[in-house]
């Protein structure tokens, strides 16, 4: 269907575009990004004026919960609600059931992800088989299969393991995802060793259960050269580590949770379980530090660390319930905030979620290219409104957000072409 | 919010020290005071509770103080009910949820509580129908908060004015919900000085956030103390590579005659039980002339009375509200 969005203001950090244009498309590509076009009839119109018209963001980090945790949520579940975000491609961590460590698995997800036909589902491929840290993944078949990159959850005692899948990612030009924790000091722990963890008496995860981490990895990469990824930060420490080796000429690049940009540690302190997250939350110092790291463009995507839960993963103690938030619908609300708060410009905070996450994935997406598939999000900047039990979309309602007021909603999201969401 | 004291100001769960002011903790002490005197008599029951139904709901072996809960609530004429709930019956699948809810089916008006997770007195005490009252007997290394108020008890028995005290407490601060509670209620009755003494494994990060002094030394740290509290050792730290042996530990930390002569002439030794002899401190300062462990146990039950008297005075007030 040929199609017309006409009269917002455009904003592609990827082509340095911020002007009010209008943008053509058709067979699902942008044709052009232009104020007229000649002999272009369109279909359809939609009328964006008073709007943002940004590409379709990307999340690095969504865990949809299928295969094997239908329960919690599903790909069709989720597509949806990340339609409603503005969110056309979702990057999926391998720790399914089973895990992404077959082509098989990798493309179930992407078959289920094309028949709900919301999103572009991306399967983040296990490094090692069972993501057990025994043996090399197949590496090749996997990215033959539509995985972007390969990464590990969970523990990973052995170096030499690392160092071997490393370099045998590098091999098939795949991006390590890191997830840095280490396991041994991170293991007990369910909350930032800090003040707080002390006064409720929560086992604390130190940071440097996270800097140990980056320092390893590091050291491995300097050796190897493989492009690494680190995602989900959540210390000052390892974002200043992360800068310095960015500085040295690594090939590194990182994200962190929209989450760790606005909450902090205070935020458990009435044992509220929706805060439980890991990497958990930690201090203002970091927070303000995660923020810098964006700002600086040390860290070049915010991604939302999607995990939905059923109501009964969060009703218990603490430290006994199931970590994770439901993120998909407040990703690109919580990043707007950040601009408003925190002065980062609004180019920038776009980029973060567009742009940046298709650079570190090296896809063509997150642009508004002439070529490129017409993945949009439109916004109306001005529109205030509520997170509640009606306006969320996602299964999973496990969010400390939930009551937030936020301003700038989207109004229709675009998936090739298509319109897969409209607010009203 | 405070989800421990109603909008009168008075008791209605007793969750945690955190978030009691001077005025309430005083005014347990002092009703434990009266109850003191109850179980000193002939005939040790009161009436206050008949009729009611306390279920003492245990996730976590316990014995000693399981039964002084029970020994609190029948002198107050209250039924008790022991519930020891095993962590497999909870891996079967019920939830602590439905465990509450059967019991709550049961017309229950009071919960003590103890079980292995930090918080879940709390948790217990949020989803809870609004006239039930909660008491923490124990959350997994939280709070004790009935055991640092028969210890404020004990310390008051015996010294006068907390400003003028020097309060040490010396052992696993780390896993200890017993320390935790002590140093909040210590410092809400304004305790003069208070120093915990451990080595760095067993001392939780930024105590000092908490009010406390923190020395890895015995020597130093017990030096002109009013009030030495040892704290339990559990045989697991060892495993846990948080000590290397009893032996060393005892070595560095054992309590001895000899190394009491530091502190103040009569200073008093405490120890919320059971002991390890030879571990934390030798018999001969646990059975001497300073030491007031037993009397700690039997203001225990006149501490407790006092908490789940007063809890349920505010309980009973909302279930009239109700059924309004």
């Amino acid at each position: 269907m040929k199609m017309r969005i006409s009269g917002g203001r455009v904003l592609d950090p990827a082509n340095g575009i911020d002007e009010n244009l209008d943008i053509f498309i058709g067979d699902g590509k942008i044709l052009a990004v232009a104020a007229e076009l000649d002999g272009f009839n369109a279909e359809h119109d939609i009328d964006a004026s008073g709007r943002w018209v940004i590409p379709g963001l990307i999340d690095l980090s969504a865990r949809l919960r299928e295969p094997g945790h239908e329960h919690k949520a599903t790909i069709e579940s989720e597509t949806r609600a990340a339609a409603a975000a503005g969110i056309t491609t979702l990057c999926c961590p391998p720790d399914t059931n089973p895990i992404i460590d077959t082509p098989a698995v990798a493309e179930l997800i992407q078959n289920r992800a094309e028949q709900a036909g919301y999103a572009n589902v991306l399967p983040i491929a296990a490094l090692t088989q069972g993501l057990k840290s025994e043996q090399l993944s197949e590496m090749a078949a996997l990215k033959q299969a539509g995985c972007p990159a390969v990464a590990n959850v969970g523990p990973l005692a052995n170096t030499q393991i690392q160092r071997l899948a490393m370099e045998y990612a590098q091999t098939h030009k795949l991006t390590v995802f890191i997830n840095p924790q280490d396991y041994w000091l991170g293991k007990h722990g369910c909350a930032h060793e800090g003040k707080v963890s002390t006064r409720l008496g929560l086992p604390g995860i130190p940071v440097a259960a996270e800097t140990a981490a980056v320092a390893r990895d590091l050291a491995l990469i300097e050796l190897i050269g493989v492009k690494a990824h680190f995602t989900r930060l959540s210390t000052l420490r390892a974002v200043r580590m992360i800068a310095r080796a960015q500085y040295d000429g690594l090939p590194v690049t990182a994200d962190v949770c929209a989450h760790q940009l606005h909450l902090t540690e205070m935020d458990i302190s009435d044992y509220d379980s929706l805060c439980h997250v890991i990497p958990p939350l930690r201090t203002q110092r970091d927070r303000d530090g995660l923020r810098e790291g964006v700002k600086q463009n040390v860290i070049q995507a915010i991604c939302s660390d999607h995990q939905p839960h059923e109501a009964d993963a969060k009703l218990a103690p603490f430290c006994s319930t199931q970590p994770g938030i439901s993120a998909l619908e407040t990703l690109l609300p919580l990043s707007l905030r950040l601009h408003e708060e925190d002065n980062l410009p609004l180019s920038e905070t776009i980029r973060r979620l567009t742009s940046g996450p298709a650079h570190i994935l090296n896809i063509d997406a997150g642009n508004l290219s002439p070529g490129s598939p017409a993945d949009i999000c439109i916004i109306d900047p001005e529109r205030i409104w509520r997170l509640d039990q009606n306006s969320i979309q996602s299964q999973g309602r496990n969010t400390p957000f939930m009551g937030w007021e936020f301003k700038g909603r989207v109004t229709h999201t675009l998936y090739r072409g298509n319109i897969v969401y409209t607010l009203d | 919010m405070n989800l421990q004291v109603d909008e009168n100001g008075r008791l209605r769960h007793f969750l945690s020290i955190d978030g009691l002011n001077r005025d309430i903790l005083t005014d347990i002490l002092d009703t434990a005071e009266s109850f003191a005197g109850v179980t000193e008599q002939s005939i040790k029951k009161v009436p206050l509770l008949r009729g009611k139904t306390i279920v003492n709901l245990f996730f976590e072996p316990s014995t000693r103080t399981r039964t002084t809960f029970e020994l609190a609530a029948k002198r107050l004429s209250a039924d008790v009910l022991n519930m020891n709930v095993s962590v497999s019956a909870t891996t079967k699948g019920e939830t602590l949820l439905d465990t509450l809810r059967n019991l709550e089916a049961m017309h229950t008006d009071m919960f003590v509580v103890r079980h292995v997770d930090s918080g879940a007195a709390h948790f217990i005490a949020t989803h809870s129908q609004p006239h039930i009252s909660v008491i923490n007997a124990g959350d997994g290394r939280h709070e004790h908060p009935t055991q640092a108020m028969l210890d404020m008890f004990t310390i008051r028995r015996h010294k006068q004015d907390f400003r003028e005290l020097t309060v040490v407490i010396v052992g696993d601060i780390l896993h200890s919900r017993v320390a935790r509670s002590q140093i909040l209620a210590l410092n809400a009755l304004g305790t003069g000085e208070i120093r915990v003494v451990a080595p760095r494994t067993l001392i939780p990060a930024e105590i000092d956030s908490l009010g406390v002094q923190v020395h890895h030394h015995l020597q130093s740290g017990i030096r002109d103390a009013d009030v030495i509290i040892m704290l339990r050792l559990q045989n697991e730290r060892m495993q846990g590579a948080l000590l290397p042996s009893e032996h060393e530990y005892f070595q560095l930390y054992g309590l001895t005659e000899e190394r009491l002569r530091v502190a103040k002439s009569d200073a008093i030794v405490m120890h919320p039980g059971p002991i390890n002899r030879g571990v934390e401190m030798d018999s001969q300062v646990a059975d001497g002339s300073r030491s007031v462990i037993l009397q700690q146990v039997s203001y225990g039950i006149a501490v407790r009375m006092a908490v789940m008297s007063m809890a349920m005075r505010s309980g009973q007030q909302r279930k009239g509200d109700e059924s309004q």
